[in-house]
């Protein structure tokens, strides 16, 4: 059966189909779909770890079982993984161990653009990389066969085009039905069944941790022995990609030869429609006899590849010329267009193919910012960290937004679970002013822990907010360890926030409901008084969460009372508009509350200096 | 007919631009094109801009559409419509959703939100083939205004139909069996009506 898929979705068919029994993630753009998706499907177990580095541990201790396991990313998630992702490497597995990593050129939601192939060759850990649906499918499979023919992880490299373009895949049946029809094979014929693996699948037998110290436990005596294997082991899977059928060469004209890889094959083939093409599905170790043969099959060789390069410069190192980054940017993501005006400037198309853009003047546009949506419950906290002046060191989630006017209230934010820290080192380093860090739930449990901790231990002043919505947002509601349930929708413990930051020795520790500023404020003044740390939590369930929509009441503005002071605008609500209307004595525009934004929570109520803007009706 | 047609859709988060784009690649399978779709999500779901390419064709490469090579423009906002204009083939198709949605650089800030004539004027200069659909209207008398995405499309498939841009196989029918496969039971007789409705803007 053919079905269009999303590359995530591709992946997560792939995974089950392969027999993956379990997979463990953090959610992040653009890869959090892969376990969503994984997780609908039978027989398998998935789960939502606090964090990435705990979601490829968690992936290690599966496949050191038997079973073959997953953790899925995106690009910045293997940062917080590589630790593990390094040890991994050294010891191998007992069944396949498949890494996805989800790059995202151009950024379109991430801090940074890093090539995440580099992880790859740091690791000695062969990478794939598929270039539609039907290849993520494929090699998600192949990821497997390879972990388990070569005992290694294998780095399943997609970009954002990848993971969030939708193309035709053949759909398979799982390696786990396959073998229940055959329920009466010996286990040698189940091992058969699944391709040339280990036990691989949840019917296995062995439910024993393997007793392997020598390749387990990487204390320097066994980590020596085992770096030469790992160098050995990247040479021999060099050697079996010169016959890989995911390393093709396409025939064409000798004149232009193309090295490429990813989502970038489609826009070579696309713009090139008559050069002869390599086709790489895995992108490290390369194979140097095929791409030897291939240059001396054609007059000029260049490389159409994605952000770094990676290619490029390993078939530089072969000492075979090309060209690559001179032709085309390492910056941002490619597109036909992108593709074919470099090659045109580099005089590899004619320039005739030029194409004219329509060149007009539009005019000015108002800009439309991702903003807090209405009735959000991080956005009260934000208007008085504006109002207080503090410095406020921010973190990634939904709440980074309180960096855009007019709330303007975040100065920093880096990466998932930094801002802790880089408050108390600016506080260390003597900041004449008093420093508030903000942070989410989900981030708080990510990596905010131990930098808390931090703060504790090494006795700073930093305010903390935990903004508490109950929810992993900005990814699209992804459950979490302080929401009660799991990815597979069980009842889980809710892991208390207040107790767990009184735990680490904080002594002065509030929650506040997210809607009562005049709380927030006065919590915070009294906070910032103080010269020891503090955690204000900040709590009230997203308003789009389908239990919070039920709540949802809209206000209205009373015309009588609005003066246009404007200070309901402060606020940034996207549900608060200027009315038509004039106030009479400042000739300034009237608000009006959107009845179909408005959510009810009350904070332009507050905020207002004339009770022009009413309360919910009491319950 | 053309052998590769490529669309390019642009809204807000929220509008339903990527159930529309979902139809799109699904009608274009069905018509026996080989169909590809690409979006970015993330950031864009809190209210920010939104686009979609979709591209039919006998053999698609790219997921992505070039700038200057769209041959089908499906603007659900206004402002929108005009941010990715430059994005359009001369003389590309168009349906136009004469919906407003202000941004909060609007509401609070101090940006102006462009007005229909300019609208209009500039749409001119890239293309005679526009048409302006109130798709929010349209649906809103048919009983929900939340069906305007579908009212949309109905004026697409005419618009393509009229062009004679597409495969015959591309009938209204062949358009309504995706859509009716989208959405709840109880809508689908809304969805029939929102889909003949747009067709008759054409």
């Amino acid at each position: 059966m053919i079905r269009l898929l999303s590359g995530n979705e591709a992946v997560a068919r792939g995974a089950w189909e392969a027999g993956v029994a379990v997979a463990s993630a953090y959610p992040g753009t653009p890869s959090t779909e892969i376990l969503e998706e994984f997780a609908r499907f039978p027989n398998v177990y998935a789960e939502w770890a606090t964090n990435e580095k705990v979601a490829v541990d968690v992936a290690v201790g599966a496949a050191y079982m038997g079973r073959r396991a997953l953790a899925t990313m995106k690009h910045v998630g293997l940062n917080v993984a590589a630790d593990s992702f390094m040890y991994a490497s050294m010891t191998g597995i007992e069944a396949g161990l498949v890494i996805v990593t989800a790059d995202d050129p151009a950024m379109h939601s991430s801090q940074n653009e890093q090539d995440n192939r580099m992880f790859a060759k740091f690791g000695r850990v062969p990478c794939l990389e598929p270039s539609d649906s039907q290849e993520a499918k494929d090699l998600t499979i192949a990821a497997f066969e390879l972990s388990e023919r070569f005992d290694t992880p294998v780095l399943l490299r997609l970009t954002t085009r990848v993971c969030h373009s939708t193309s035709a895949v053949e759909l398979g049946e799982s390696a786990n039905q396959r073998i229940s029809k055959s329920a009466n094979d010996e286990s040698a014929n189940v091992r058969m069944a699944v391709g040339q693996s280990a036990i691989c699948n949840l019917q296995s037998t062995i439910r024993t941790f393997p007793r392997n110290p020598a390749k387990y436990v990487m204390v320097p005596s066994n980590a020596v022995k085992r770096h030469p294997v790992i160098e050995v082991r990247i040479r021999a899977v060099a050697e079996f990609a010169e016959t890989y059928p995911f390393n093709r060469i396409e025939p064409g004209d000798r004149g232009l030869g193309i090295i490429t890889a990813g989502v970038a094959y489609q826009y070579a083939k696309e713009v090139f429609s008559n050069a002869a093409v390599l086709k790489l599905g895995m992108t490290w170790p390369l194979p140097e006899k095929l791409i030897r043969n291939f240059a001396a099959s054609v007059d000029r060789l260049i490389v159409i590849e994605e952000l770094d390069p990676f290619i490029e410069e390993a078939v530089k190192l072969m000492g075979i010329p090309c060209e690559g980054k001179s032709i085309f940017s390492l910056i941002g993501e490619f597109d036909p267009r992108v593709v074919r005006e470099s090659a045109i400037k580099a005089g590899l198309l004619p320039a005739a193919l030029h194409v004219t853009l329509p060149a007009v003047d539009v005019g000015p546009l108002p800009g439309r910012p991702p903003v807090l949506c209405a009735g959000c419950p991080h956005r009260g906290a934000f208007y008085i960290l504006n109002k207080l002046k503090v410095p406020v060191n921010g973190d990634i989630g939904c709440y980074t937004l309180g960096l855009i006017p007019p709330l303007s209230a975040i100065h920093s934010c880096g990466c998932m679970g930094a801002g802790i820290a880089v408050a108390h080192g600016a506080v260390k380093a003597g900041s004449s002013e008093r420093h508030v860090a903000v942070i989410g739930d989900s981030t708080f449990f990510h990596t905010g822990l131990p930098a808390l901790a931090n703060v504790v231990y090494n006795q700073s002043n930093v305010v903390t907010i935990i903004m508490d919505n109950r929810v992993t947002g900005m990814t699209g509601h992804q459950e979490n360890p302080g929401t009660g349930h799991t990815l597979m929708g069980k009842t889980a413990p809710r892991i208390e926030l207040e107790p767990l930051v009184r735990a680490l020795g904080v002594k002065h520790v509030k929650t506040v409901p997210a809607f009562h500023v005049d709380e927030i404020e006065k919590t915070l003044k009294e906070y910032l008084k103080l010269d020891e740390p503090a955690v204000l939590i900040t709590e009230e369930p997203c308003a789009l969460l389908p239990e919070a929509r039920k709540r949802w009441v809209p206000l209205v503005v009373l015309a009588d009372k609005c003066n246009g002071c404007t200070l309901c605008f402060r606020i940034g609500c996207p549900a608060i508009l200027k009315s038509d209307e004039l106030d009479e004595k400042t000739q300034r525009p009237k608000a009006l509350i959107d009845a179909s934004l408005c959510t009810g929570c009350e904070v332009c109520a507050q905020v207002c200096p004339r009770d022009a803007i009413s309360f919910r009706p009491a319950a | 007919m053309k052998d590769t047609i490529n669309f390019l859709l642009a809204g807000v988060g929220g509008q339903g631009t990527i159930l529309a784009a979902d139809v799109l690649v699904n009608v274009g399978m069905a018509a026996g094109y080989q169909a590809k779709q690409a979006e970015v999500h993330g950031m864009s779901q809190r209210g920010g801009s939104v686009t979609s390419f979709v591209r039919w064709g006998k053999i698609v490469y790219s997921p992505l559409v070039g700038a200057g090579e769209v041959d089908v423009y499906l603007a659900f906002e206004k402002a929108e419509a005009l941010r990715n204009l430059n994005q359009l083939r001369a003389g590309a198709l168009a349906v136009i959703n004469l919906q407003a949605i202000e941004p909060i650089t609007v509401t609070s800030g101090g940006q102006s939100y462009p007005d229909d004539d300019r609208l209009r004027a500039k749409i001119a200069e890239v293309t005679d083939k526009a048409v302006y659909v109130d798709g929010e209207c349209i649906a809103g008398e048919l009983g929900n205004s939340r069906a305007a995405n579908v009212v949309l499309l109905g004026a697409l498939s005419a618009l393509i139909e009229a062009a004679g841009l597409a495969r015959p196989e591309l009938t209204p029918e062949a358009w309504l069996k995706v859509i009716e496969g989208r959405v709840p039971a109880k809508y689908v007789e809304l969805n029939r009506k929102a889909f003949q409705a747009g067709r008759e803007t054409v």
